[in-house]
């Protein structure tokens, strides 16, 4: 059953409208919008050159090239010399490298007891279905202490340099905040609302990540560095003012001595069983389960933390010097 | 098994820990813990050097449930722990000896971050000493590299920021270099472990098989290591970091940090590839040579610098040269000499450094030489101090310098085609040094009140005495310092006799 409809008529109907859209033949925006061509990049000599001049005056300034021809010469030099370098670098590496072990065959020295041990018995030893995690959280959980206490001293560092402590009070807090939202967009309401969507999954997919480091791909750096981006997400949306009601630098401060802390005491358990041929009294579980494989599991949640508030720390550091 | 072995575990763990303790802590809390935790870590590598001399064995520590291969591992010898106990020692004077300038250089807010990188830095040496695993060995120059960075550039002004930054740099490069060196070896025997690697490689060398990408591996550790511990061509970050940074970070840079990266090498010759091998790759002339610049370069940059911090700065490439040129000799002997000195240049530098900024004190912190005439005589135990290192450091009888450079000639001796450049550049380099260290003891005890050359007959202006009272965990520094010194010249022969020991407990296991 059809009936005819005038074309007026017709032209307001919602689905001649769509119709119109997916074809494509309006432009919507025509008539509505104004666009006006970007006047084209006047290039200004005047100060182009300026620019150059004083580029070369204060390369004499400082190295005085007029006294010091060897410096002049030196930097000359320096170029050619880098070049040579570089080449005969790139050659000797490319030798050394075409004379290794041919990659992809069965006898290659990387193919011997260590690799088949961590592959036959990775599972049985360790209890993690994830050998990888099994290998750098038991076999040799040694290094990745000194990886996680490579990234807290990386913030550290980071402290050292961008933590500006200064300033105290309430007025410079609210300069502080005036300050840090200069370039950025304030209450932008596209980013909220992502962000509102986005963060509660990106943290529980962080957090699954951690706690399944054992069960599958995985682990306490991934995993936190997917909650770090979660939080940086979030402090861009909503600022530090919402943020500091949950993670401060204190706060920071303390998780990471409490899951450092943690991750040396429980490993220094495991070391020192092992290392004097004591019975350790963690159970590895059944592997598969959540609660399985022995100490992994809280190692990868310590690693996690600290990973994450490191993120979060440098985000805030190099943003404002402080949060 | 004994309760000792554990000891070296546990002074790594103690330091390990005390690092993020800190960071909850506050700057006086953090201080004491940090004295705690150094003196700790001393007394029980004691023990194991103690214990370790006893048995007359090195002994290993498996890291947890799994054996060598497979799991991490510790050893512990004679070299290892009396290296560690010197580093222990070392480090603590180095902290009393700069602790005031620690707390006036250094925001309050930040007192307690330098703790933790004094803690983090001590236990990334007594692991670089004590680790059996080669990747173990890299994570730990990775922290090694980042808190040497915050102590160059805690003290934040424009000169440390720039040298932190350089120093960022080239030791990235050559942590960079060991990396690649690493993976070649993993590639080429299947281990990381230093034992198995070695034995992998001698059966390499005896097949004859994979000889480039060995020594592509050889070279690229040698190299990474030389740009980490400042070796000639590459010690153009060392005279800003040592000289713009606080007192105790440039003491213990200069006499810890570099040394630790030298054990390192001292480890891959002996442990990781064996010492044949590397004799037979030629590397090692490689290094004899740009030892041997170094011990001239780096003596003749000093003398040209008119900046008393960069002058001991500069003087520390010379030294550095003097141990690799021990290295290139390619004898046991050379090798112990080099390893003598580093333990003498530890004691000496730390010592001219903390009484280089004594002398700087009572001169209105002047640190140009025109203005440390008489400092000798304001500051009495400063200038005494200065002088004992600058003796130690030209190499008089008595002192600690002597004892290296007499060992060094005597490895040369009876060596057909290095003996003769070795004797010539030991000479001119003692030359250089008495001319750059004498000229300074010469100016810090010349009268301050005639007039100072080059400034018109002007007189001087007044500056302020410092008595041994007025800053007695200094002096208590410079004098333990003094002793050290004295002790390893006067008394060198157990200190030998360990050290030879240690080197041949390296090829077992």
């Amino acid at each position: 059953m059809s009936r005819k409809l005038p074309r007026e008529r017709y032209e307001k109907t919602l689905s001649y409208r769509l119709k119109i859209w997916l074809e494509g033949s309006r432009d919507p925006y025509l008539g509505n919008l104004e666009i006006r061509p970007r006047e084209p990049r006047q290039e200004d000599e005047a100060a182009l050159r300026r620019m150059q001049e004083d580029r070369k005056r204060v390369r004499a300034r400082v190295y005085d090239t007029e006294h010091n021809r060897e410096v002049v010469l030196f930097q000359k030099m320096y170029r050619g010399f880098s070049l040579l370098f570089c080449v005969l670098l790139v050659a000797m590496l490319l030798m050394g490298v075409a004379d290794l072990p041919p990659l992809g065959e069965a006898d290659r020295p990387v193919n011997n007891e260590v690799s088949r041990r961590y592959i036959e018995k990775g599972l049985e030893e360790t209890g993690a279905v994830n050998l990888v995690t099994g290998m750098i959280l038991d076999y040799r959980a040694f290094d990745t202490l000194g990886e996680s206490h490579v990234l807290f001293i990386a913030a550290c560092t980071v402290l050292i340099l961008l933590r500006a402590d200064s300033k105290k009070g309430k007025n410079s807090e609210e300069e502080a905040e005036a300050h840090d939202r200069a370039y950025e967009p304030k209450n932008d309401v596209i980013l909220q609302t992502a962000a509102r969507l986005l963060v509660p999954f990106i943290l529980i997919f962080g957090i699954y990540i951690i706690l399944c480091g054992h069960l599958g791909p995985g682990g306490g750096f991934s995993g936190g560095a997917v909650i770090g981006a979660g939080l940086i997400l979030y402090v861009s949306a909503f600022g530090f003012a919402r943020a500091e009601r949950f993670f401060t630098a204190r706060t920071y401060k303390r998780m990471s001595f409490g899951a450092l802390a943690c991750y040396c005491v429980l490993k220094t358990y495991s070391f020192y069983t092992g290392a004097n041929h004591l019975e350790s009294v963690i159970p590895l579980g059944t592997p598969g389960a959540i609660l399985s494989s022995g100490l992994i599991l809280p190692l990868n949640i310590c690693v996690g933390v600290v990973v994450a508030g490191t993120m979060y720390t440098f985000y805030g550091m190099f943003r404002k010097g402080g949060y | 098994m004994e309760f000792i072995r554990n000891f070296p575990f546990f002074s790594i763990v103690l330091s390990l820990f005390s690092g993020p303790l800190s960071s909850v802590l506050d700057g006086k809390w953090a201080k004491r813990a940090n004295g705690a935790v150094i003196a700790l870590c001393g007394l029980l590598s004691g023990a194991v050097l103690w214990y370790a001399a006893r048995t007359g064995e090195a002994f290993v520590y498996t890291m947890g449930h799994f054996p060598a291969p497979w799991g991490n591992e510790l050893r512990a010898g004679i070299l290892e722990a009396l290296l560690a106990v010197i580093f222990c020692v070392i480090m603590l004077l180095c902290m009393w000896g700069g602790s005031r300038e620690r707390e006036a250089e250094i925001e309050s807010g930040k007192q307690n971050l330098y703790y933790i990188m004094v803690d983090l830095l001590l236990c990334s040496l007594l692991a670089l000493l004590y680790t059996n695993d080669l990747f173990t060995a890299y994570v730990f120059v990775e922290i090694n590299t980042i808190s040497a960075c915050g102590l160059i550039m805690i003290r934040q002004n424009g000169r440390t920021i720039e040298a932190a930054t350089r120093y960022m740099i080239m030791s990235l490069l050559g942590s960079g270099l060991l990396l690649l060196g690493l993976c070649f070896l993993y590639d080429l025997t299947g281990h990381l472990l230093m034992s198995n690697i070695r034995e992998s490689v001698q059966a390499l060398a005896d097949f004859g098989q994979y000889q480039t990408p060995l020594l592509v591996a050889i070279c690229l550790m040698c190299v990474g290591l030389a740009i980490k511990s400042a070796l000639f061509p590459f010690h153009t970050w060392l005279p800003d970091a040592y000289g713009y940074s606080t007192l105790s970070s440039a003491a213990i840079l200069s006499s810890l940090v570099s040394k630790g990266y030298i054990f390192l090498l001292v480890k891959i010759f002996y442990r990781v590839i064996g010492f044949d091998v590397i004799r037979d790759s030629k590397v090692i002339h490689v290094l004899f040579v740009f030892g041997i610049a170094g011990m001239i370069m780096g003596s003749l940059d000093a003398i040209r610098e008119s900046d008393i911090r960069r002058m001991i700065a500069y003087s520390s490439v010379a030294q550095i040269g003097y141990i690799y040129m021990g290295f290139g000799l390619g004898t046991t002997a050379g090798v112990i000499a080099s390893i003598y000195h580093m333990i003498c240049h530890a004691a000496t530098k730390s010592l001219l450094f903390v009484a280089a900024s004594g002398i700087t004190e009572v001169s209105g912190k002047s640190r140009y030489f025109k203005d440390l005439n008489g400092a000798g005589f304001r500051n009495r135990l400063a200038g005494v101090a200065f002088t004992a290192g600058s003796l130690s450091m030209v190499g008089v009888p008595m002192f600690a310098g002597f004892i290296s450079k007499l060992f060094f000639s005597q490895a040369a001796v009876g060596h057909d085609l290095k003996m003769l450049p070795t004797l010539m550049a030991l000479a001119l380099s003692s030359v250089l040094n008495t001319m750059y260290f004498m000229k300074t003891v010469i100016r810090i005890y010349s009268p301050s009140g005639s007039p100072v050359p080059g400034t018109a007959g002007a007189l001087p202006r007044e500056y302020e005495n410092i008595t041994l009272r007025q800053q007695p965990l200094k002096a208590a520094a410079m004098i333990l310092f003094i002793l050290l010194n004295i002790v390893l010249g006067l008394n060198s022969e157990p200190l030998i006799g360990l050290i030879r020991q240690g080197l041949e407990m390296f090829n077992t296991l």
